[in-house]
């Protein structure tokens, strides 16, 4: 009897997880959408699912490295996904990304020519940009001396007021800049003097940090900070002692693009939601709500006035004159790594 | 071999998730090539060629350092902790091991949160000292944080089997060494301290270990200005890519953890105390 009445409780329970799932299965078409951290709108994606008749499954990742991983592993399938420049690029080398078809993105169209066709990818088949911006220095005005140069990040004055980006490559492309070296360089040279600079930089230093940065700098725990220009937007409008400049050595230019996966379920669905993130006022939602650049114009023009003629998120070409875009680092990445190290073993 | 047959799903469960992962770990160590494509690497010994360089090695000396200094301070706070707490009626007793395990009810990672708030130069204790008119300290970011950090959480590990051996000592001993006229010093040096090695050995391991290899303490509490080999083991996975050399690295540890263990459990042989401790 006993042994009876147990099966018939795992039958139900098979029966009733079986239900559950196919009820799933059942539903409206998914999407499964992979984008930075704090990087959207979600009203944004209501609407999309409202307007499609679709759902769309969200998740975040916080680096790029994270993102590539997860998407050459396999064993978990994205339709649409957001890397950078050089992400994207050896995304395309390694073969991990479809070609869109524009003529389902129609909204292609309204992008500015000047971040279409970008080294990364050189006749733009694989990606639509979704937002760019600079790396610069943020100060506290009250707090600090005013900073124009990535020179001035070694300056004895500042000493324990100093975040810097807890990433190898954005904080070495800091010290190959202050040095006047392109940040793509491969020279061994070059990279060792770089690292010198920041194993001397160190002690000045008061932290390295991810996305903690925009805490601790708006809380006021640090008078200077290194930060991508969009987080400079939202930081300064929740602390306006804060400014932001764009270093004279130069900086990294980069952009954050929507690409479709190998491995997606539903390309034609992404394609829709690409083009869905394209449309103006969809794309003015977004870069009002987290603060980045939007690399449509028609979309700026949507945008209040003190975003929209911001120099922090539009900089003037002669701002960024002397800027780079990251190239691929797959060769010389093992040399990062042990130069990061270095400098993070250092008393 | 015989094993009863409730073993057989524990004996599936230690394949599938502690020895396959090992056996991988192992294999990606020993070999190199693009981390996707299982078939196409080559044998190697380079990982441990590369871990058994200055700059490495350094950062594993640190770890150590660090982690030997907080099983230590961990020991000297936890000891009369537990012998305190194993003294009281057994109702209070209840109480303080209760208040003690509380917090760990609690996320680990929010726990290490919490530091941030109270260390920070606007936080908790600098709000404190800035209204009785002292200067700012600089409290965050650096080695004693992490240490701080680590004595923290860990605490309860060097406490609990500590404690548990304590209750467990039988009275007649005491009172025996005290018919035998051993004053109080003696009775403890001579008596209880002994016999609660095995509880000390537990918790020196207990501590030791998670304090060797965290990654998230010394990158919250020092503001990433300090590696530890977690941290360099995390970057191969997250930033690099190298699973390779992560791997090697994960193997240096675990060898050297068990290196630890062996060395204590030895002592703990020798000491032929019975039982009590957690394992």
């Amino acid at each position: 009897m006993m042994k009876n009445k147990k099966m018939i409780i795992l039958l139900v329970i098979t029966i009733l997880s079986l239900t559950v799932l196919t009820a799933c299965g059942e539903k409206k078409p998914t999407l499964n959408v992979y984008n930075w951290g704090d990087y959207i709108d979600k009203e944004v994606l209501k609407e999309f699912e409202e307007e499609f008749d679709v759902k769309v499954r969200y998740e975040d990742f916080g680096t790029n490295e994270d993102l590539y991983v997860k998407v050459k592993q396999g064993g978990s399938s994205y339709d649409v996904i957001f890397p950078s420049d050089y992400m994207i690029e050896r995304m395309i080398k390694e073969d991990l990304l479809v070609k869109l078809d524009k003529y389902n993105i129609p909204n292609m169209d309204k992008i500015d020519d000047r971040f279409i066709n970008l080294d990364y990818d050189p006749a733009n088949e694989y990606s639509a940009p979704y937002m760019w911006g600079t790396v610069g220095i943020i100060y506290n005005k009250t707090m600090v001396d005013p900073l124009t140069k990535w020179a001035d990040l070694w300056d004895e004055k500042y000493k324990d007021e100093i975040i810097m980006l807890k990433s190898q490559r954005d904080t070495l492309a800091v010290a190959l800049k202050k040095l006047g070296y392109s940040m793509n360089t491969r020279d061994m040279g070059e990279l060792e003097e770089a690292k010198a600079e920041l194993i001397k930089q160190k002690p000045l230093v008061y932290s390295y940090l991810g996305d903690e940065i925009k805490g601790e700098i708006v809380g006021e725990n640090a008078g200077v900070g290194v930060v991508w220009s969009g987080d400079a937007v939202t930081m300064i409008r929740q602390n306006p002692n804060l400014e932001y400049v764009i270093p004279e050595e130069g900086t990294n230019l980069w952009f954050d693009a929507m690409v479709i996966p190998k491995s997606a379920e539903n390309k034609e669905l992404a394609e829709k939601f690409i083009n869905f993130m394209l449309r103006p006022e969809i794309s003015a939602k977004n870069a009002d709500y987290i603060g980045y650049s939007t690399p449509i114009s028609a979309a700026r023009e949507l945008l209040p006035e003190d975003i929209k003629n911001s120099l922090v998120a539009y900089p003037t070409d002669d701002m960024i004159k002397n800027v780079e875009i990251f190239k691929d680092p797959t060769d010389i990445i093992a040399e990062y790594d042990r130069i990061w190290t270095d400098i993070m073993s250092e008393e | 071999m015989k094993l009863k047959r409730a073993a057989y799903p524990y004996i599936v469960w230690m394949m599938v998730f502690i020895l396959m992962p090992l056996l991988l770990i192992v294999y990606f160590a020993f070999t190199s090539g693009d981390s996707q494509s299982f078939l196409d690497f080559t044998f190697s010994l380079n990982n441990f060629k590369r871990f058994f360089t200055p700059t490495y090695l350094k950062v594993l000396t640190r770890s150590v350092n660090l982690a030997l200094l907080s099983t230590i301070i961990s020991l000297i706070v936890g000891y009369p902790l537990a012998y305190i707490i194993s003294k009281e009626k057994s109702k209070r007793q209840n109480i303080m091991i209760l208040m003690l395990v509380i917090p760990m009810w609690m996320n680990f990672l929010l726990r290490t949160y919490a530091w941030l708030t109270l260390l920070g130069r606007n936080g908790f204790i600098n709000n404190i000292l800035a209204k009785i008119g002292v200067s700012p300290l600089n409290l965050m970011y650096n080695n004693k944080a992490i240490l701080l950090g680590m004595v923290y959480n860990f605490l309860p590990f060097m406490v609990l089997p500590i404690y548990s051996v304590l209750t467990k000592i039988e009275k007649n001993l005491i009172e025996a060494a005290e018919d035998l006229g051993a004053n109080s010093i003696t009775i403890f040096r001579k008596v209880i301290f002994p016999l609660s090695l095995p509880g000390v050995i537990t918790g020196i391991t207990m501590v030791f270990i998670p304090a060797v290899s965290t990654f998230v303490i010394s990158d919250l509490l020092g503001g990433g200005k300090y590696s530890l080999i977690g941290n360099v083991i995390e970057q191969q996975f997250r930033v690099t890519g190298d699973w390779h050399f992560g791997s090697a690295l994960s193997i240096v540890l675990m060898i050297f953890i068990l290196i630890t263990m062996a060395f204590t459990s030895k002592i703990d042989k020798e000491k032929e105390g019975g039982g009590g401790g957690l394992w």
